[in-house]
């Protein structure tokens, strides 16, 4: 069974067959670089603007390029303690979520029960609920618990939204991992825990780099849940804090929204890079960045 | 005899308990919340936020008179079937059919700038939408370019702009699994259909869409849940405006509760639309649970 979610990291994608063609047809690439024109125009007025001290909503050239506008954004208040924020949240949401994960999916791939079926798919069914919508309750539940503007209650949250996805994922990289090698171990009078930790878990190491990943990559991507749970502007991750930002000075400074907005995207993108090239078995995204 | 063994089956379970008690708090328990808030008149602040009084299915007969609503529920239908199973459905298909045949390098390249705009953090890629879509954007540069009518998209026309940027944003997820699903049509059978004289469309249309059905429908089911919860987009490019014109459902409800303070109201909504993701939720763990053909 492969991981059926909503998200990147679920793609049962296989290497590429080995292709028929040699060359390629010439009015298919011309189509597809049309379509792919359309689709960088937004992503390169963020470029532009980034580096153009004067930029507004046009798509134009600077008139003197320059990184003005990064040194402008780059200040503790501004940039680096929402950042900082972004990796405490972010970096907590995954590390939360891995260790659930895994305590959980050690059962259900080493041991079977009806229970198993069932459990997955009430999970899976978990993963489809629209988390936008369950924002008003969980702001009403949060209040009633006086965990409003608490970092660790918004970690627990999150790590609870991306769980589903995480026990799929963990649960098919485990399956990987041969129950022979553990019974080695419980002949020696190990227990399931240790055996779990010192054999199971380092054999799917690279696996669970790629659910801590994955996770950080949507928690760090996540507007709606920080901007509904965390008030204070000590507490909030760039994603809210740019949001602010955009706000109060948007209308001025276009050209450091755009450096912010650079700056806290590079993250994410080195990590999904990491993914992808990294090649870790049957989720190789390899596919959508090397063609 | 039957309780030890009982006993022993619970213990090996216990690992599972973390994960249930998180799932149960934070998942299930605002859920059953909403249902329960919805029926209340439940404010943001002031006395009904500390004892709000129950109101029975008021709320829900709020929702069926108030005009903004019944309009909301078309607006979400027309954003999900227009930018997410026509638009992005659609486009991934036809991105991920022109990749197998265009040159490898001008695939690799075409296929990291439509994964780029998925990446990004949802926020970014919204700002980056609202300039390329605002009064003096790239869109209106480029129509001017080519002698066309300039328009102010996000006033004029709310919902074809955060359309489109939907389809820009979300086109990624469908491209990546039709490649996957191309990939595993065996070249055999496509070149059987070519001896037996099939053309590229009907090899396409008879051979090929046939055995990628199951891929269809998992998209399909996919990107409708992922687009029936899209918020930041439509919140930063519209803010639902103007005049309503482009609230959906997410966005509804959030103006309710956060906006008007009304967090009951907002919550009948929400459990409008949880009820919604639940039927669409449940008919895809169905199709999952049944034997591949």
């Amino acid at each position: 069974m492969t991981a059926p979610t909503r998200t990147l990291g679920s793609l049962p994608l296989r290497p590429a067959a080995p292709r028929r063609r040699q060359a390629g047809s010439t009015p298919a690439d011309l189509v597809l670089l049309l379509i792919g024109a359309c689709f960088l125009l937004p992503l390169l007025w963020l470029i532009l603007a980034s580096l153009d001290a004067e930029a507004g909503h046009e798509l134009k050239l600077p008139d003197r390029a320059g990184l003005d506008n990064f040194a402008a954004v780059l200040t503790p208040e501004l940039l680096l303690r929402p950042l900082w924020n972004s990796v405490l949240l972010s970096g907590g949401t995954a590390t939360v979520t891995v260790v659930a994960a895994v305590l959980a999916a050690y059962p259900l791939s080493r041991y079977r029960s009806r229970f198993n079926r069932r459990f997955m798919y009430t999970v899976l069914f978990g993963t489809c609920l629209p988390i936008t919508a369950i924002m008003v309750p969980v702001y009403g539940l949060f209040v009633q618990l006086e965990l409003l503007d608490s970092m660790t209650a918004t970690i627990f949250f999150m790590a609870t939204t991306t769980l589903p996805m995480a026990i799929w994922m963990t649960r098919n990289f485990m399956e990987g991992v041969p129950v022979s090698l553990e019974e080695a171990a419980w002949v020696d009078g190990a227990s399931r825990m240790t055996a779990l930790r010192t054999i199971v878990l380092p054999l799917m190491k690279q696996g669970l780099g790629v659910v801590f990943i994955f996770v950080f990559i949507q928690a760090w991507g996540n507007f709606f849940v920080p901007f509904v749970l965390l008030l204070s502007e000590a507490r909030q991750p760039a994603a809210v804090s740019i949001f602010s930002f955009f706000g109060q000075h948007g209308a001025v400074a276009y050209g450091q929204l755009a450096a912010f907005s650079i700056l806290y995207s590079l993250p994410v993108l080195v990590l999904y890079v990491i993914v992808a090239r990294g090649g870790s078995g049957s989720f190789a995204l390899s596919g959508a960045v090397r063609g | 005899m039957r309780s030890p063994a009982t006993a022993r089956q619970l213990l090996r379970y216990l690992p599972v308990l973390p994960a249930v008690l998180l799932l149960l708090v934070f998942l299930a328990g605002p859920v059953l919340w909403a249902f329960h808030a919805s029926l209340t008149d439940a404010g943001l602040t002031g006395r009904s936020a500390r004892n709000p009084s129950w109101v029975g299915l008021e709320n829900y007969q709020r929702l069926l008179a108030d005009p903004v609503f019944p309009l909301s529920v078309l607006l979400t239908v027309v954003f999900v079937a227009g930018s997410a199973v026509l638009g992005q459905n659609l486009l991934g298909l036809a991105l991920a059919v022109l990749m197998r045949r265009a040159r490898p390098l001008v695939s690799a390249v075409v296929g990291t700038t439509v994964v780029a705009a998925w990446v990004l953090p949802e926020i970014v890629a919204a700002f980056a939408a609202y300039a390329y879509f605002s009064g003096d954007g790239t869109l209106n540069q480029l129509l001017g370019g080519l002698g066309l009518v300039r328009q102010e998209w996000l006033y004029a026309f709310p919902m074809v702009a955060v359309m489109l940027a939907n389809v820009w944003r979300g086109t990624a997820f469908s491209m990546l699994v039709y490649r996957a699903a191309l990939n595993e049509v065996p070249a055999e059978v496509t070149e059987a259909a070519q001896m037996d004289g099939a053309h590229g469309w009907q090899r396409f249309a008879f051979i090929t869409l046939p055995m990628i059905r199951g891929s269809i429908t998992t998209n399909l089911m996919l990107i409708t849940l992922q687009t029936l919860a899209v918020f930041t987009l439509v919140w930063v490019m519209t803010a639902g405006g103007p005049a309503n014109a482009s609230t959906t459902l997410p966005v509804l409800a959030y103006q309710e509760a956060f906006k008007f303070g009304d967090i009951g109201y907002g919550t009948a909504v929400a459990s409008v639309l949880i009820l919604i993701g639940a039927a669409f939720g449940l008919a895809y763990v169905r199709l999952l649970r049944e034997p591949r053909p």
